[in-house]
């Protein structure tokens, strides 16, 4: 069956963009895919837009952005399977490729946050969990990665000094990427000042939400062949879910749907971990990124930790991970991550990321996780 | 009455609803699968393994284990006067989990994974509204019961 490739992708600045609505910041995303694939609109078969609908005061998204992106009367749709509804859009258009439906689909992931107000964002941050029997105590988004990463600790020893430095590495990697929300470094002592969330989290064990944008393009085989110089390969989709309860959950020190999604991947790409030479994952919290590493067979369970603290997942490392600052220094738009993670690797695979650059990087791989894990979307991605 | 169930309450409404009133009477009930026998806690109407909907209540013992936990000190909408607090998750003995405050008779130093808990039918004594929850105890801890009337 013929491959998909991306041939095209844009990225705007994450952070409080109160200088702009949602369709302009997709509008930013899109005009620098649009430009760097060299195609006209009229190329495009449809447009796929990643976004969680909860955030906008504007209802039905796909709307307002088709139209403000110029491409009515095209098929549009939105697909949201919250943090990773933007892996969710390439999931859809890479299916609509490959049913031989359209040849070229744009993927839009677009969101913004920071326009709710403080009661807002805390009444929505009320209800992450399974509402019937766990957000009646009170329970958070970050309380559900806290549980997380104490049950971590207690089974393998995980410090929350190895979490810590997860965010130090990507914070590192973070100052060197303009589109990052924080770019700027940080140190032990400063991340363990910042107040207390959930322990053992405190801030600095967070993402942040962010307003933002980014863009993919998306054709078949020999489309993206013709159109393009250095196509990046989509060769293994992985998508699973788990329980939305963490009363359901078999154990609370990993994500199933991770381990199944990953599964899925390598597998349909051919691969295995040691293949990958560049991963984006989903560190919504320290403990998220650590727990990915696992996961996704970088190393045996119980031993992120371990990997994070040796340093194997900076670029010198055995398995560079999130070198453009991951979710923790870029800021998390929630519909635009995923698509984010998939614009870096096609960068790396490319040979584009400077001097974030993975030396000869050819096949790379994303990690994006919805909500606390009841959705995962793993891609394995190739150069050639 | 599932609206008397936490604090705030997201899911008046549920084919479950009589799990309210038991609590308010102090008791703990998961659910079985008529059918097939699947028990669950937390109780659910429809089985999972066999799809039937047919279901009973029947009695927990609240006994279970702490999986682990955490001090929420950032607090969602409608707990902000309840803050900070200290949530869990335990294995029931009867099989299941539990999510739920960690009550005055555990101090929050002596807290730690594999610690022994007694779950515990709570009202919120305070508040002119019916509310009811469920708390984590040391073991041994009593409360008052009464007939499930319905
Ligand atoms: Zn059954």
């Amino acid at each position: 069956m013929a491959r998909v490739g991306i041939i095209g992708i844009g990225h705007g600045v994450f952070g409080r963009r109160s200088d702009a609505t949602v369709q302009e910041l997709a509008f930013e995303a899109f005009r620098a895919a649009m430009e760097d694939a060299g195609i006209e609109k009229d190329d495009l078969d449809a447009s796929v837009i990643g976004s969680v609908p909860e955030y906008h005061k504007q209802r039905s998204l796909p709307g307002v952005v088709q139209e403000y992106l110029g491409l009515v009367p095209k098929p549009t749709w939105l697909t949201e399977v919250a943090c990773a509804s933007g892996s969710a859009a390439i999931r859809t258009a890479w299916m609509s490729i490959k049913a031989g439906i359209h040849d070229i689909v744009a993927v839009i992931g677009c969101q913004k946050m920071t326009e709710l107000t403080t009661p807002e964002i805390l009444a929505l941050m009320g209800r992450v969990g399974e509402v019937q029997w766990e957000s009646v105590f009170g329970t958070t988004f970050p309380a559900y990665y806290a549980m997380f990463a104490r049950r971590h600790m207690h089974e393998f020893g995980t410090t929350h000094d190895q979490m810590l430095q997860v965010a130090i590495k990507n914070h590192f990697y973070g100052a060197k990427n303009s589109c990052a929300l924080f770019q700027k470094e940080i140190t032990m002592e400063k991340a363990l000042e910042s107040e207390e969330v959930a322990t053992p989290f405190h801030v600095y064990d967070c993402c942040a939400n962010a307003d933002g944008a980014a863009c993919v393009i998306l054709a078949k085989e020999d489309r993206a062949k013709k159109i393009s110089k250095k196509p990046v390969w989509l060769d293994g989709m992985g998508c699973a879910t788990a329980s939305m309860s963490v009363l359901r959950r078999p154990n609370l020190v990993g994500l199933p749907s991770a381990e199944e999604a990953a599964r899925v991947a390598y597998e349909m790409a051919g691969v295995g971990p040691k293949d990958i030479k560049v991963a984006q994952v989903h560190d919504c919290f320290t403990i998220a990124e650590i727990m990915a590493y696992e996961d996704l067979g970088f190393c045996k369970k119980g031993e992120g930790g371990k990997l994070i603290e040796e340093r194997q997942t900076y670029i010198e490392g055995k398995i560079p991970v999130n070198v453009d600052g991951g979710l923790k220094a870029k800021g998390h738009p929630i519909g635009a991550t995923g698509v984010s993670l998939t614009y870096e690797i096609t960068k790396q695979l490319r040979g584009e990321a400077g001097e974030r650059q993975v030396k000869g990087a050819d096949i790379g791989l994303t990690h994006n996780v919805g909500g606390i894990g009841q959705y995962c979307f793993v891609q394995v991605l190739r150069r050639s | 009455m599932f609206k008397w169930f936490g604090l705030v309450n997201f899911a008046p409404f549920t084919k479950v609803t009589d799990f309210a009133q038991h609590l308010k009477d102090g008791h703990l009930k998961g659910s079985r699968c008529k059918k097939c026998g699947a028990t669950s806690f937390p109780p659910r109407a429809d089985c999972e393994v066999c799809m039937s909907g047919d279901f009973e209540f029947f009695e927990m013992s609240g006994k279970g284990t702490v999986h682990t936990y955490t001090k929420i000190v950032a607090a969602p909408t409608g707990f902000e006067g309840v803050s900070p607090y200290i949530v869990g998750v335990v294995d029931l003995e009867e099989g299941g989990r539990a999510l739920a405050w960690f009550g005055e008779t555990i101090q929050e130093e002596e807290i730690e994974i594999g610690m022994e808990i007694q779950m515990v039918p709570q009202i919120f004594e305070e508040l002119e509204d019916i509310k009811v929850y469920y708390s984590l105890e040391k073991p041994g801890t009593t409360w008052a019961v009464t007939d499930s009337a319905r």
